[in-house]
């Protein structure tokens, strides 16, 4: 098969799944109206898939920090900080990560994906093994192969599992990085964290946590897991993204080691592409304090999430196992999961369509991202769309 | 040695039957991807039964070069005569 015959293939096996009158995937966003609200074609569309837990894309301290950024600073760095050097922004804002997290050291990177990628692949080598979650985001598993060192993995969030794993490897678990996730982001749940500790204690392995979905909104000034746990201590290295509940885009690595620094002379992800704009940082070091502060973000961002849960569960949707600002339905087939899709869309509902491979066990999902910046009343508006569509998904 | 081998083969063997009808013959030239439509998430499955079946650690790394049933108890008999 050429080249082009595998893309043809699967162009083919995309359009024997899905319509053609709607794009599924990369739906055109034709105008923006708020950190909830847009147009697609001519209808008026509450966002429910976006990552914007805390909703400050629209958040006037970010706005006003990253106009003047580009205003003093100009577009964009062009280039590798190794080769064309620091901006001070980008310096403070590594500072600022360092002290919210009471770390020795942080490194911000372009995104949270190449975060995942540099922090893997510069700590892990051949000859080393990597332990991951079975349900982990595919920057992890990048990260991993980029890594070259042995990847094995564990059933998702069984700590029996992951310690027999430990085990197997004898000598070895110490030059394990065992990698979890603080909200995985299929299903909502959480990482037994406190086990995982315990584990990577016992066998002498490293531990990195990923962040990104669980920054802003677990802990009381929304360190993400670490801080819901009581465990920022105990957790080796600890990545995350601006891309979610900071409304920018960029990722970062915190670690309470020092050689963490080292990283930025043997990481590629780091070493060989641009750093963020300005603009980006600016925004980031501002959604950061309201982040940090921003209590009443959180609360409000909970009780949207228990709203919508508990009315989805009552409905009987098949759900993930907790509450959180990922909401996922299961549904039993991918026809399934993109009739739910088109019809909350035809409400003016714009969620994720997950279909295999993407979602964990072959199931087929339909993702809603809950945000702080969500009323009451559009949680109940989403209520009542998916009660309406139960009747008619379900038939 | 050999029957080491054929010992894994029988249990992989087995292993895979959960893909297949039962009238499906498996054997050691059956492509694992194009016959058994084991598509990559089944295939890190399988793999997490094997580990526990024979007790050992098999990195996904090297899972590039298995295409067939042969291939991968190979594969498990060279990990399990390492150990
Ligand atoms: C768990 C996890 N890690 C990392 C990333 C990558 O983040 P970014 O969007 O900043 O590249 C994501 C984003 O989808 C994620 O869900």
């Amino acid at each position: 098969m050429s080249l082009l015959d595998k893309l043809d293939a699967v162009a083919a096996a995309r359009k024997a799944l899905l319509p053609e009158d709607v794009e599924v995937f990369g739906t055109p966003i034709d105008a923006v109206y708020s950190s909830t609200e847009a147009k697609i074609g001519e209808r008026r569309i509450l966002f429910l898939g976006t990552n914007n837990y805390l909703g400050l894309t629209f958040a006037p301290e970010c706005l006003q920090a990253a106009h003047a950024a580009i205003d003093s600073e100009g577009t964009g760095t062009t280039g590798s900080r190794m080769a064309n050097g620091s901006y001070s922004g980008h310096r403070a804002l590594e500072q600022e990560f360092a002290d919210f997290y009471q770390c020795h050291s942080c490194i911000v990177f372009t995104t949270g994906y190449q975060a995942n990628l540099a922090t893997i692949s510069g700590l892990a080598g051949a000859g080393d093994v990597v332990l991951i979650d079975g349900d982990s985001h595919a920057s992890i598993y990048d990260g991993c192969r980029l890594s070259g060192a042995e990847i094995i993995r564990f059933r998702h969030n069984d700590m029996v599992d992951l310690e027999k794993r430990l085990r197997r490897l004898g000598d070895r678990s110490r030059s394990t990085l065992i990698i979890v996730e603080g909200i995985y982001s299929m299903l909502g749940d959480r990482a037994p964290l406190a086990d995982v500790v315990k584990l990577k204690d016992t066998y002498g392995s490293t531990l990195l946590l990923d962040e990104a979905h669980s920054l802003g909104v677990l802990g009381k000034t929304g360190q993400g897991l670490v801080e819901e746990t009581g465990l920022v201590g105990e957790v080796d290295f600890i990545t995350g993204t601006f891309s979610k509940s900071l409304g920018g885009i960029g990722g970062y690595c915190v670690s309470k080691h020092p050689q963490l620094d080292q990283l930025r002379y043997v990481s590629r992800p780091y070493i060989f592409t641009a750093s963020p704009t300005p603009a980006t940082i600016a925004s980031t070091r501002a959604a950061l304090r309201l982040l940090r502060g921003g209590t009443g973000l959180r609360r409000q961002l909970w009780q949207n999430v228990h709203k919508l849960y508990s009315r989805l569960d009552k409905l009987g949707y098949r759900l993930g196992p907790e509450p959180s600002p990922v909401i996922a339905t299961i549904l039993d087939t991918p026809q399934q999961a993109l009739a739910l899709w088109r019809g909350l869309l035809e409400h003016g509902i714009y969620v994720n369509l997950v279909v295999p491979p993407a979602a964990p066990e072959g199931n087929s999902l339909v993702r809603c991202s809950v945000s702080a910046a969500h009323s009451s009343e559009q949680m109940d508006y989403v209520g009542n769309a998916f009660s309406e569509l139960r009747k008619t998904i379900f038939q | 040695m050999a029957s080491d081998y054929t010992d894994v083969l029988q249990k992989l063997c087995h292993h895979l039957k959960q893909f297949t009808g039962p009238d499906v013959e498996i054997t050691p030239d059956t492509d694992l991807i194009n016959q058994l439509a084991i598509d990559s998430v089944k295939l890190l499955n399988l793999i997490m039964e094997i580990e526990d079946e024979f007790d050992i650690s098999v990195p996904i790394n090297a899972l590039a070069d298995v295409q067939t049933v042969h291939e991968l108890a190979t594969l498990i008999h060279q990990i399990r005569t390492a150990k």
